[in-house]
């Protein structure tokens, strides 16, 4: 079996003082995430606009992804479907071949990722450059990126600047992320002109218009699809609103909800090729469809991808995105990556307090901790929770269901823990034990207090 | 097509009852003065803000910011502001654009609540304009801005479909320990000029 998240995770937190440093990082995002939110009056509203356009769009997908692709058409895009990663990454590498593409840009998208496109395309001779500064960063440093808004989350400066005078010739010991901002601007820039093609990710497609909408900071999303002849837009099937005044809704919340902004700097609505050009969109299932079919996990494909679940999750911030193992951390990847491969990912939602906070800052008000205690049933169904966390369970289900063993596992609790040696209570296997301490055992059962009480009054 | 039909199909067999659309009516927050609140709102994405009483201000306006006054190649898609030169109509490759300093571009709106300036595509012969210059100043009238997104959207309705954007103040990351650095890939500055209304100056 795969290693799960708590051996991924325990080897973060060896080191305490970047766990913390993580930690508080990804917390003040979620800070600037509530002074931003708080600031406009009618959030919850706008939440509960966006939960219930979601769940609208997903009640008639296929006739508003129809739409879409009429629409788009029409403007002068090529629509292409594909099922599954394998068929996205062929319909993209053929693009490119059939053109002679040889230089490829890429703004970011999640898909892509989980596609694995990058290494599809560079076996084929393809260079691909990631432009997102984040994303740049975490390429150049031959890992996958930890944050889906923030990539590069869990680097320090100091080691962008060794990676940066590697691989960008910067002067050694640069960490001034301005400079480092600076210099990787002019090594994007030399990459835009150079490029052959620009592809891009897809936050929303709207059924009405057919057109893209792609949300940056950076600007990378319009260089790369402004210079090059050739923009390929790839999309989930979930990225359709239904019309364009939609998108007042959700981009008042995305920005607000991922990095504390107002919006993204630029808001780019891609409805048919520029002069000359070509629009090109490849519209993506890979196990999409099944979700919609599985009632307790379809609201997943409401998510909009803000990652301010992550920001707010207690488990991500103190375990790092590389934990998961999956495109997609935090709350939202512990529901997504169990859908794809519950073998692989079966540790994912158990890697969650159910505290419930994710949920609470979700501008599409998606119940992950509902989302994640379902999955863990499913998991347990399908016995891919170990046998030592079944067996646990399984005898405390028979305690809680019997008084009698209720009422002895108390008894023995207060009468014979106290008296036990540490030795023998935090034993190897007390896995519970490691980082905690059993409480003071009161000389009482509640019970016993509770009848002695009643007695008196 | 087969994957199409094969998608849609498994769409259609897996599609949950149907839920209506929610109304998007009384969204929205607005503003005593939302020529002000814009003003604030360009400041905080990191922008600058200036209010001209008409196109001739605006025009003196631009010529004093120190960008302009530094700037060696100007394009201007808004008739008497600015000094431009070159001409985007004698522009084949937008590639040649990879040193231009300043670009004055029309906006048709600007929304209030969060310094979203829209640029219709129509109104410019190349798309890399407004991301590959320098120095962006945004030209748009004190009647066009709006209090929010939705009325932004209301306005927006109406026109002929194509090509279009917001911008939002500069090019920005905070990619490397959540530092705000602006000038990321695009412009380095926006200056956004209002024109017209109850402007002072």
């Amino acid at each position: 079996m795969a290693e799960g998240h708590p051996e991924a995770a325990a080897r973060f937190v060896a080191d305490d003082e970047r766990l913390h440093w993580h930690d508080q990082a990804v917390w003040w995002v979620r800070q600037k995430r509530d002074t931003a939110s708080a600031a406009v009056a009618d959030w919850e509203a706008l939440r509960t606009a966006a939960a219930g356009i979601k769940r609208h769009a997903l009640s008639r997908l296929a006739e508003y992804l129809a739409e879409f692709e009429q629409n788009a058409t029409a403007m002068g895009a090529r629509v292409h479907w594909a099922r599954d990663a394998a068929e996205h990454n062929a319909i993209v590498h053929g693009l490119l071949a059939e053109r002679g593409v040889t230089r490829l840009v890429k703004s970011k998208s999640m898909l892509t990722e989980e596609c694995k496109l990058n290494p599809y395309l560079e076996a084929r001779g393809i260079d691909v450059v990631d432009t997102d500064l984040g994303e740049r960063i975490v390429q150049l440093a031959k890992e996958p990126p930890s944050h889906i808004v923030m990539p590069a989350i869990h680097r320090k400066k100091e080691e962008i600047g060794e990676l940066f005078h590697i691989h960008l010739k910067t002067e050694r010991g640069l960490a001034d992320p301005t400079r480092l901002t600076e210099a990787a601007r002019h090594h994007l820039r030399d990459r835009f002109l150079a490029a052959d093609a620009g592809l891009t990710g897809v936050n929303f497609a709207v059924a009405e218009t057919g057109a893209v909408v792609v949300c940056t900071n950076e600007g990378n999303a319009d260089m790369g699809t402004s210079l090059p002849l050739l923009h390929i837009a790839c999309m989930g099937i979930e990225k359709i609103v239904p019309r364009e005044r939609d998108l007042g809704v959700f981009l008042r919340l995305l920005a607000r909800s991922a990095t504390g902004q107002p919006i993204t700097t630029y808001t780019t609505h891609f409805s048919g090729p520029r002069a000359g050009g070509e629009l090109h969109i490849v519209i993506v299932d890979n196990g999409r469809s099944d979700t919609l079919g599985r009632e307790a996990l379809r609201d997943s494909l409401a998510c909009i991808r803000c990652g301010a679940c992550m920001n707010t999750c207690p488990v991500y911030r103190r375990s790092g995105g590389h934990s998961y193992r999956y495109t997609v951390p935090g709350p939202i990847g512990s529901v997504l990556a169990p859908q794809r491969d519950p073998g692989q990912y079966a540790t994912l939602p158990f890697a969650s307090t159910l505290c419930g906070s994710c949920a609470d800052v979700c501008p599409v008000r998606i119940d992950l901790h509902h989302q994640l205690l379902a999955l863990r049933q499913d998991l347990a169904h399908k016995r891919l929770v170990s046998w030592q966390k079944r067996l646990v369970l399984r005898i405390a289900a028979m305690v809680l269901a019997w008084s009698g063993a209720y009422r002895l596992a108390g008894w023995l609790a207060r009468r014979v823990l106290p008296r036990m040696p540490r030795w023998l209570l935090y034993v190897r296997w007390n896995v519970w034990g490691r980082q905690r301490e059993l409480p003071a055992m009161p000389r009482h059962s509640f019970r016993a207090q509770y009848r002695r009480r009643r007695g008196k009054s | 097509m087969a994957s199409r039909d094969h998608i849609l199909a498994a769409l259609r067999r897996h599609a949950p009852p149907a839920v209506t659309a929610p109304d998007l009516a009384g969204l929205g927050v607005t503003f005593a003065d939302p020529v002000a609140q814009l003003a604030l709102s360009v400041v905080a994405v990191g922008g600058a803000c200036v209010r001209v009483a008409d196109l001739a201000a605006a025009d003196a306006a631009v010529a004093a910011l120190p960008q302009a006054a530094a700037a060696r190649r100007v394009v201007s898609l808004v008739p008497g502001v600015g000094r431009p030169t070159l001409d985007l109509a004698d522009v084949a490759d937008p590639h040649t654009l990879a040193d231009l300093d300043l670009a004055i571009v029309p906006g048709e709106l600007a929304v209030a609540e969060n310094a979203a300036v829209w640029v219709e595509g129509r109104a410019l012969p190349h798309r890399a304009v407004f991301v590959i210059t320098d120095h962006l100043v945004l030209v748009v009238h004190a009647r066009d801005v709006v209090h929010h997104m939705h009325e932004a959207y209301e306005r927006l309705a109406g026109r002929p479909r194509g090509y279009g954007l917001f911008i939002s103040g500069p090019s920005k990351t905070a990619d490397i320990e959540q530092v705000l650095v602006v000038g990321a890939q695009g412009a380095r500055t926006c200056t956004v000029v209002v024109v017209g209304g109850a402007a002072t100056e």
